[in-house]
């Protein structure tokens, strides 16, 4: 009698914790809200919402479970607030969509917030009609993938972010695509985070959004057609490889804002159409390697305490203008980068100019002295003082000069 | 003064210089869209030759049109015919061709481009306006110069002189000045001073209406503003017209007083 009890309670015990029981919800099923599912399932259940419409909002989960949504039900938050809080580790959610997120001036409101957690998986899921989107704070060996998130946000302080991480550590955001939010993806003191294949467009403000985030990776991003472009601050160790930052067009937009920036490498990305494609203020030590920047109103506007940067082997094409600088003291680097609009010769052909080029024309310099002068652009008189100072440099640092320009573009090898 | 106009008008478009002039546009066109196939960027690059050239050639063609026609005109003028109505209609045969030859020729290659299904169509009027606005102005100056100097030389040197002062010297004066007072609000003046000049002028009503005026900034916001209302469009059309009207009340009151 005592031993059959024995092994029983030892099997339950096993199925509990050891593989988990699988509770359904529908509108069927014994459960038909996923709160009550929730609040019954023990740790290591797995929860399986089947298609339907279900309008809940503050859904604690304080204990691990997976939440497994099957042809994307949906979780109608009505507006009322947040969606699903996790504060327990190991927890996944998968294939669920989620609307209607509750707008706040006073809490931020997010379809999925993770709080203290570890591990834990947001896979497949979509966000519509959010306020925040996915909240990670204080969490760490996390994974975000391929999440899509559609934001309806008309003003920047009645919207939230879509991805926003805060104190995270070790967490990838991977194959997201985040439209319409204001900050796309945001960081803030998180760090050794990869970010990988997102797309982030339309964004009111930032498409990324970075600031004290340290040993970060973003590579095979696309940014595109955000109000402001990629914002990232006072951040060290970054990594930037591969991405695209388009279209970022407007009077006060750029691809890429560098500020208190160190020690990071900028390589393989690509800079189309945008009004200025690196903006970099107080940024030291950085490579920029293998970059295309095409069509921008200014590839880089050097806007001060910049040093040994070095940048080689970029290709610049088409740009109003290449680079803009607003000292005469110089010590950066620029070496063996393809620019468009370089004039000079190679007579013993081995592919690099024989004359140095100088990125800077004196009138972006006098643009950045008096910005009022822009009015001036493409006049004739502009054109005429831009080829006198390259004759004879005056005004823009002498020593700024790309002493092996190179003849022809190179093919970087994108994948 | 119909007749005359008639007259002159027919002459010019018999003239070899006509052809050249309608054929060279023809030609940038074609060769623009050919190299490259975008239309709004071809209208920028077109901007830029449209600012330089059309006030060159309306200046360097009026007064060659005036100084060879001088003995038609010498016998025009012992004719029972108004003396404005001579030179009024003169000028407005030679302007009108070379509006014609540039509306025309730069027309034809973007109409079969396909100019009418695209969205550059605006920028490209507007573009094809202040062209032979352009011509308009710099023609009517022309005849002003010629008709105050007899020698041909001096002409010639002043209406060269001229177009050198409003394509280049002014924008030089124009960037010293904005240079200089730095420290001082300079939108005002900035508006002013572009109001003032037909090619600064129409240089920023084209560059505000396309994509590059991002660039502008601040400024450009300023202007975008102002040119943005009923008013910076009155305006600036106001001044426009000025531009033609007021050389041509000139040419009435010198050709009237004139000694022959």
């Amino acid at each position: 009698m005592r031993s059959p009890v024995f092994i029983l309670i030892l099997f339950l015990l096993c199925f509990h914790f050891g593989w988990g029981r699988t509770i359904e919800v529908c509108s069927s099923c014994e459960h038909q809200t996923v709160n009550a599912a929730i609040e019954k399932a023990s740790a290591f259940d797995t929860i399986v919402v089947k298609k339907g419409i279900y309008k809940e909002f503050n859904l604690h989960i304080t204990k691990p479970l997976s939440i497994i949504g099957e042809d994307y039900p949906v979780i109608d938050g009505e507006n009322k607030g947040e969606i699903i809080t996790i504060e327990a580790d190991s927890v996944s959610v998968e294939g669920l969509k989620i609307v209607n997120v509750g707008t706040s001036y006073t809490t931020d409101y997010a379809a999925v917030r993770v709080v203290k957690s570890e591990n834990f998986l947001i896979k497949n899921v979509q966000l519509e009609r959010l306020f925040f989107g996915i909240y990670l704070e204080k969490s760490r060996n996390g994974k975000v993938l391929n999440n899509t998130i559609l934001g309806d946000a008309v003003e920047e302080f009645s919207s939230g972010n879509g991805i926003q991480l805060w104190y995270c550590n070790n967490v990838e955001v991977i194959g997201n695509s985040i439209k319409k939010v204001r900050d796309g993806i945001y960081l803030e003191f998180s760090d050794d985070i990869l970010i990988k294949d997102n797309t982030s467009q339309d964004n009111l403000r930032y498409g990324l959004h970075f600031m004290f985030s340290n040993n970060d990776i973003y590579e095979n991003n696309t940014f595109e057609n955000n109000g402001a472009g990629v914002a990232v601050m006072f951040s060290k160790f970054i990594t930037m490889e591969g991405n695209t930052f388009r279209k970022n067009w407007g009077t006060a937009s750029f691809g890429l804002l560098l500020k208190e920036i160190n020690d990071s490498e900028i390589k393989n990305n690509k800079f189309e159409e945008n009004t200025v494609g690196i903006n970099i203020e107080g940024s030291n030590r950085i490579n920029y390697t293998d970059n295309d920047f095409r069509n921008n109103g200014w590839a880089i506007k050097v806007r001060g305490a910049c040093y040994t940067n070095i940048f080689t082997k970029n290709n610049f094409f088409n740009n109003s203008f290449d680079i803009s600088y607003n000292s005469k003291l110089n010590d950066n680097r620029f070496d063996r980068n393809y620019w468009s609009s370089y004039t000079g010769y190679d007579l013993n052909k081995d592919g690099i100019g024989d004359v140095p080029y100088r990125p800077v024309k004196l009138f972006s310099y006098i643009v950045n002295r008096t910005p009022e002068t822009i009015i001036l652009l493409r006049s004739l008189f502009i054109d005429i003082i831009d080829f006198s100072e390259k004759v004879s440099p005056v005004f823009t640092p002498d020593n700024l000069m790309d002493e092996n320009p190179l003849l022809k573009p190179i093919s970087h090898d994108f994948n | 003064m119909i007749k005359i106009l008639k007259y002159s008008f027919y002459d010019l478009m018999r003239s070899r210089w006509s052809y050249v002039y309608f054929l060279f546009y023809l030609l940038l066109g074609l060769v623009l869209l050919f190299l490259n196939n975008d239309l709004s960027k071809a209208v920028i690059t077109l901007m830029n030759v449209i600012i330089i050239l059309v006030p060159l050639i309306g200046t360097i063609f009026g007064v060659m049109y005036y100084y060879n026609s001088k003995e038609f005109t010498e016998l025009l003028l012992a004719q029972p015919v108004k003396r404005s109505s001579i030179f009024l209609g003169q000028y407005l045969g030679v302007s009108l061709s070379l509006a014609m030859s540039l509306v025309i020729g730069l027309g034809l290659p973007f109409i079969f481009y396909g100019i009418f299904n695209s969205d550059a169509i605006g920028n490209f009027s507007l573009l094809l306006i202040t062209g032979a606005l352009l011509t308009l102005i710099f023609t009517a100056l022309a005849f002003v110069i010629a008709l105050t100097n007899d020698n041909k030389i001096k002409g010639f040197g002043y209406a060269i002189l001229l177009w050198l002062f409003l394509a280049v010297i002014y924008d030089g004066i124009f960037l010293m000045s904005l240079v200089f007072f730095e420290d001082y609000p300079l939108d005002k003046f900035s508006l002013i001073t572009t109001m003032l000049n037909p090619i600064d002028l129409s240089r920023v009503l084209i560059l505000l209406k396309m994509d590059i005026s991002a660039l502008l900034g601040y400024t450009g916001a300023v202007f975008q503003k102002f040119f943005g209302t009923n008013l910076g469009i009155i305006l600036s059309s106001l001044m426009l017209i000025l531009w033609v009207s007021i050389p041509l009340f000139l040419i009435k009151r010198i050709s009237g007083r004139k000694d022959f």
